[in-house]
C-alpha cells in the first residue's frame, strides 16, 4: 500500500521541473518518466496481490495450505473446495436471484426515474426545487434509518423473505439517485423539440415516448448499468429480508457461510473467486457505457 | 435531434391522447403530476413513511413485538452516555480518512500521473490499462472484498505468509483480532477499496480540460508540480467536490466491509454506527435504541451534505464573481 500513498511532491522529482518543453516530446524525455511509470506500475501491482492470492489458494488443497502455506504454489489442481461452496450455497440459485433483483430493480427504477424527471425537468411541476432536493436527500439517507420499518412492514404485509420486497425497495433507493440526474439533464432538454412535437399535436405520453426517450437513451442505459452494479452488491438490506437459500443473493450467502466450519482457506477463496465472475465479467461487458457514465455521474 | 424531428412528424397522422394541445405554457401544468404519481407514491412507501417511523421509534422502547413504548428522549440520553457510541462516531472518523481523504489525495496524484505524465509520454492504452488495475477492487461486491481482506489478514492468511517470506516473520500478527491493529488493518482495506473511484473521475474530468493550458504552461517553463498547482486542482474541483462528499457519505454509512472484516470487534475497535445500530436492531432487539442510533447518524449526515454543498456554491460563486 505504501507505494501507492506517493505525498503529492514525490513525483516532481522525477518531471523535470523547470525545463522548457517546446511541444511534448515523445522522445527525449529522458528517464524520469520511465521511473514515474515504473512506481505507478508497482502500485498497481499491489493493487492486484489480493487477487494474485485467491487465484493462488483457491485450488490448493487444504493440507498443502496447512502445511507450506499461504504463498506455495498449488501441487494439485484442488477443485473440492470450489465444489463444495457450489453445492452447499446452492450456487445457480444465488446467481438467479442476484440477477433476478438486479436486473428488475435495473429496469423499474430506470422506468420510475423517467417518468419522475419527466414531470420534474420538463414539466417543470410547482415545488419541484424541493422535490428533487427530497430526492436528493433520499440518496444519501443511510439504509438503517429505513431498515427496521421496512423489514417490520414486510413482515406485517407477508412480503418478509421474499424477492419482491427487495425489488421494490431498491428500485425506489436507485431511483431516487436517477430522478435526481435525470431531472437536471431533462432541464437542459432541447425546447425547440418539444414544442415542435406538440405542434404537430403529439400527447404528453407521445412526447415523453417519441421525443424525450429516444434523446436520453444513451443517459438510461448508464443508469441501468449502475443500477444493476449497485444493486448486485448491496448487502444490508438482502442481508436482513433474505433468510434462505432460496431468496439469498450471492453476497449474502457468501457472508453467511463465513466462520462456517467447512469455510476453510481454498474453500473461501474459491466461493470468493466465484462469486466476483459475475461482477467482472458485467463489467468487461459494460466497461464503455460505464467510463462514458461516470463523466455523467461527475457533472451533475 | 434531426431524427426524431422527423419521428414526431411521422406521428402526426396517428391519434394522440388529447391532453396537451398546441404549444401552451408548460410551467405549472398539472397533467404533468400524473407523471409523477408512482414515484411519489414509492417513495412515501418505502423512504418517507419509514424514516418517520424510525424518528417516532427513537422515542419509544420496543422489541419489535407488541406495542412501543413512548419514553421521550430517554435513547438519546442513553446514547450520550454509551462509550460504544461514542467509539463508533469515532471509527467513522478513521473511515473518512481512509475513504475520502487518503484515496481523493492520491486519487488526484495519481490520475494527473497517469493523465499528463503516462498517458502522454506513453501510449494511452499503457494509462488506460494501470487505471483498470486500480478500478478493478471498486467492481467486485465489497461483501466479497471484505471476506478475501479477512481470510488475507488472519493468523494464518496471505500477509502474514508473506511476511514470514521475506524474512519478516516476527511482524506476525493477528492483525483483525488485535485491537490495537483492526482499526488500521481494515482502514488499508478500505483505502484499497476505495482508491479506483476518484482516480477514474478524476482521469474523466481531466479530458474535458483543454490540453493547451498545459502545452502553454509547458512552455513557461512550468513543472509538474507548478501544472498540478495551478491546473489540475483549479480545473477539476467541480469533480473533487462530488468525488469528496458522495466518499464522505459512504464512509458515515460503511456496513458491509465491517460486518464482513470484523463485526465491529475486537472489543469495539472497528465498531462504526451503521454496524452498532444494526446490531442494536436485530441482535439486541432494542428497536428504540437503534432508532435512535440512526437517526443521530442521518442527521450527521444531512448536516455534512448541507456544509458540503453551500461551500461548492461559495467556491463556485467566487469562480463566478474572479
Amino acid at each position: 500500500m505504501s507505494v501507492t500513498i506517493t505525498p503529492p511532491k514525490a513525483p516532481t522529482a522525477f518531471a523535470k521541473p523547470g525545463r522548457p518543453a517546446r511541444v511534448p516530446d515523445r522522445h527525449h524525455r529522458g528517464i524520469g518518466r520511465w521511473i514515474v511509470l515504473a512506481v505507478v506500475t508497482a502500485g498497481a501491482l499491489v493493487m492486484l496481490v489480493p487477487f494474485a492470492f485467491m487465484l493462488l489458494n483457491a485450488f490448493k488443497a487444504p493440507g498443502q495450505y496447512s502445511t507450506d502455506g499461504p504463498l506455495s504454489w498449488p501441487s494439485e489442481f484442488y477443485t473440492q473446495g470450489l465444489r463444495t461452496y457450489w453445492t452447499r450455497v446452492d450456487f445457480p440459485q444465488k446467481l438467479w436471484n442476484s440477477t433476478l433483483i438486479a436486473g428488475s430493480v435495473a429496469v423499474l427504477a430506470v422506468a420510475v426515474s423517467l417518468l419522475n424527471a419527466y414531470a420534474l425537468g420538463i414539466g417543470r411541476v410547482r415545488g419541484r426545487l424541493w422535490i428533487v432536493g427530497a430526492f436528493l436527500l433520499a440518496n444519501m439517507l443511510p439504509q438503517e434509518s429505513l431498515v427496521y420499518p421496512l423489514y417490520y412492514f414486510a413482515k406485517e404485509a407477508g412480503l418478509y423473505n421474499t424477492r419482491l420486497v427487495v425489488i421494490i425497495i431498491f428500485t425506489v433507493i436507485q431511483s431516487a439517485f436517477g430522478t435526481y440526474l435525470l431531472a437536471s439533464v431533462l432541464g437542459t432538454f432541447p425546447k425547440s423539440l418539444l414544442e415542435a412535437a406538440a405542434l404537430d399535436g403529439a400527447g404528453k405520453w407521445t412526447i415523453l415516448w417519441r421525443v424525450v426517450l429516444p434523446n436520453v437513451r444513451p443517459t438510461l442505459a448508464v443508469l441501468l448499468v449502475f443500477f444493476f452494479i449497485w444493486t448486485w452488491n448491496e448487502f444490508l438490506i438482502p442481508l436482513v429480508m433474505l433468510i434462505d437459500n432460496q431468496t439469498q443473493t450471492i453476497p449474502v450467502a457468501l457472508a453467511s457461510l463465513q466462520g462456517d466450519r467447512l469455510m476453510d482457506a481454498p474453500t473461501t477463496n474459491a466461493g470468493a473467486l466465484i462469486s466476483l465472475v459475475p461482477a467482472i465479467v458485467f463489467f468487461l461487458i459494460f466497461q464503455r457505457t460505464l467510463s462514458r457514465g461516470i463523466t455523467v455521474g461527475a457533472e451533475k | 435531434m434531426a431524427a426524431s424531428d422527423a419521428l414526431v412528424t411521422r406521428r402526426r397522422a396517428t391519434p394522440t391522447p388529447k391532453a396537451g394541445r398546441g404549444p401552451r405554457r408548460r410551467r405549472g401544468d398539472a397533467a404533468y403530476w400524473l407523471y409523477l404519481l408512482p414515484g411519489a407514491v414509492l417513495f412515501a412507501l418505502v423512504i418517507g413513511g419509514p424514516l418517520l417511523f424510525t424518528g417516532y421509534l427513537s422515542l419509544t422502547r420496543w422489541s419489535g413485538i407488541g406495542d412501543p413504548t413512548f419514553v421521550g428522549l430517554e435513547n438519546y440520553q442513553r446514547l450520550l452516555d454509551d462509550t460504544v457510541f461514542w467509539q463508533s462516531f469515532r471509527n467513522t472518523l478513521a473511515m473518512i480518512v481512509a475513504m475520502v481523504v487518503v484515496p481523493t489525495a492520491v486519487g488526484l496524484v495519481l490520475a494527473a500521473v497517469l493523465f499528463d505524465t503516462i498517458g502522454r509520454r506513453f501510449k494511452p492504452r499503457t494509462a488506460n490499462a494501470l487505471r483498470a488495475a486500480f478500478y478493478l477492487p471498486q467492481v467486485l461486491p465489497v461483501v466479497v472484498a471484505g471476506i478475501v481482506w479477512g481470510w488475507i489478514l488472519r493468523p494464518d492468511g496471505a500477509l502474514n505468509g508473506l511476511l514470514d517470506a521475506v524474512g519478516l516473520g516476527a511482524l506476525s500478527h493477528d492483525w483483525l483480532g488485535d485491537p490495537d491493529t483492526a482499526l488500521p488493518a481494515v482502514m488499508g482495506v478500505m483505502i484499497w477499496v476505495q482508491i479506483g473511484y476518484p482516480v477514474v473521475v478524476f482521469m474523466a474530468a481531466l479530458q474535458r480540460v483543454d490540453p493547451e493550458l498545459y502545452e502553454a504552461a509547458e512552455i513557461d517553463g512550468a513543472g509538474w508540480a507548478r501544472r498540478f498547482w495551478a491546473i489540475t486542482l483549479p480545473q477539476i474541483r467541480p469533480e473533487t467536490f462530488v468525488v469528496a462528499l458522495t466518499c464522505t457519505i459512504a464512509a458515515m454509512k460503511v456496513f458491509g466491509p465491517i460486518y464482513a472484516l470484523t463485526r465491529g470487534g475486537p472489543e469495539n475497535a472497528t465498531n462504526v454506527p451503521s454496524y452498532f445500530a444494526y446490531y442494536t436492531f436485530f441482535k439486541k432487539l432494542q428497536v428504540g435504541y437503534g432508532s435512535a442510533i440512526s437517526t443521530v447518524l442521518t442527521l450527521i449526515i444531512v448536516v455534512v451534505a448541507l456544509l458540503f454543498i453551500r461551500a461548492q456554491h461559495r467556491a463556485e460563486r467566487r469562480d463566478g464573481g474572479a
